[in-house]
């Protein structure tokens, strides 16, 4: 009688340190910027280059950092 | 592609917080956040120098290293990102990162909980490119749309620069090779004095 009261009672103090499963995700993943914005939002896309042409993207890039921070290839 | 990268040349900043003002119009920053500040060294002092900080996206980041939930992740483009709903805010990476750059709002959308949030290179976050979520959490994706960030392109000096680090470093190099002096205001010479090995003597400096 002891024995299974002794078992009931472990089992009920136990059963608090059961650990429920974390089932978290972690990071998701995102879209490449190449990809460009799609819906409302993309009559803000800077002309010059087509949503998910990687080659395009990358270049308007580098024409707009020389344009508009490079002075240099304006004065000389 | 080369990874993304901040260059603020020192001898063209003029301390005018325009960066700081753009960034947080263009991401609609919170109060109490600086995702991007001016810093004087010598303030008030003949040869103050400025320069505009943020994160520096690294190449090796440090709040990578010691986020204990792993919420960073670096972007094709070598732009160092979070995700607002695995980050738990315990700060170890404001103690790890050598710029100061992760911010923790004491309030507005993710405030209450104590989000970390930090310069993006306006590059956004997880969420859909360009989506409501994502300019709430992270602000403007102006990568994807084809414009580099907004700190960069209105300043009016040109001191702040921003984009492909092969394209900026070219930038720079000109620009010191054309004034003949400059690229001695930042470095080791700055950080750990100029009797370093490759150093320039004191005497030989042009600035």
């Amino acid at each position: 009688m002891m024995r299974l009261a002794f078992i009931a009672a472990a089992a009920l103090v136990l059963s608090a340190c059961g650990d429920k499963p974390q089932t978290a995700a972690g990071v998701k993943s995102d879209a490449p910027a190449f990809q460009s914005v799609t819906g409302p939002g993309n009559a803000y896309n800077a002309p010059g280059w087509k949503a998910g042409d990687k080659a395009a993207w990358e270049q308007q890039l580098k024409t707009r950092t020389q344009a508009g921070q490079n002075e240099y290839n304006r004065v000389k | 592609m080369a990874r993304m990268k901040f260059v603020c040349d020192a001898e063209r900043c003029i301390e005018c917080n325009g960066c700081v003002t753009a960034c947080k119009n263009e991401n609609e920053v919170p109060w109490g956040v600086n995702r991007r500040r001016v810093v004087t060294l010598n303030d008030g002092v003949p040869g103050e120098k400025s320069i505009s900080v943020a994160c520096m996206h690294c190449s090796d980041a440090p709040c990578m290293a010691v986020c204990p939930v792993n919420c960073f992740y670096r972007t094709e483009e070598g732009v160092v990102l979070h995700d607002k709903d695995v980050c738990i805010g315990c700060g170890y990476c404001s103690y790890a990162c050598p710029f100061g750059a992760p911010q923790f709002p004491s309030q507005g959308t993710f405030g209450v909980r104590g989000k970390m949030d930090k310069c993006t290179f306006c590059a956004g976050g997880p969420e859909v490119n360009g989506s409501q979520a994502e300019f709430e959490k992270y602000g403007r994706n102006r990568l994807a749309e084809g414009k580099l960030p907004a700190c960069a392109e209105q300043c009016s000096t040109k001191a702040l620069i921003a984009g492909d680090g092969d394209v900026v470093a070219d930038i720079f190099r000109n620009r010191v090779v054309q004034r003949g002096k400059g690229a001695e205001v930042w470095g080791w010479g700055t950080a750990y004095g100029a009797k370093q090995a490759g150093q320039p003597p004191a005497n030989g400096a042009k600035s």
